[in-house]
């Protein structure tokens, strides 16, 4: 999993069976100082409940799909959890 | 597997259910020279690591779920160990 920050909202709107209401959110990819890497990506958010501004971790891979309802679905990016802190050295998370 | 070392922990209340009371542990990726690459990923701990320790970490979603015994977990990387020494003879 790596540290992202929502940055906007997705709606599409032809979706893949299964994925009929699954939010779609922008992530932009973070480094562990917080500093934004490599490109935005559009991952669906597992927990529901994150939104613009806030920061995330979100899994890739065929994983990512195992984090959603119903999980067989065509999803390469999903968000599992909204980070309330991350305590390391060079960044403290604004949640 | 990949080598790291512990950089962080990252605390969450709004996930998904299997991360609940699960401990999420940053880790910088390093050279077996514990160099950081630069990389980093996050990664569920069974063995209990702390800050700054030098670990392995599974990174493939398989042996992930097979290690929490689960078919549906949406896992791929797990602290499996941590690092006392390594040795490479030239």
């Amino acid at each position: 999993m790596l540290l992202g920050r929502v940055v906007g909202s997705v709606v599409p709107c032809v979706v893949a069976a299964g994925l009929e209401g699954m939010p779609m959110l922008l992530v932009q990819p973070l480094d562990t100082t917080g500093k934004p890497t490599g490109r935005t990506l559009v991952a669906a958010d597992g927990t529901r409940m994150a939104g613009p501004g806030e920061l995330v971790y979100y899994e890739g891979g065929r994983e990512a799909a195992l984090a959603l309802d119903p999980w067989f679905v065509p999803v390469d990016h999903a968000i599992v959890g909204i980070v309330d802190r991350v305590h390391t050295p060079g960044l403290e998370a604004k949640p | 597997m990949i080598i790291g070392r512990v950089s962080g922990e990252i605390h969450s209340t709004i996930n998904h259910p299997f991360y609940d009371s699960r401990k999420l542990l940053v880790v910088e990726k390093t050279d077996p020279a514990g160099t950081p690459t630069g990389d980093y990923l996050i990664a569920v701990d069974v063995v209990d690591a702390g800050v700054g320790e030098r670990v392995l970490v599974l990174d493939e979603g398989n042996g992930a779920r097979q290690v929490f015994a689960s078919d549906d977990a949406p896992v791929r990387s797990v602290v499996v160990g941590i690092i006392d020494h390594i040795e490479t003879p030239r």
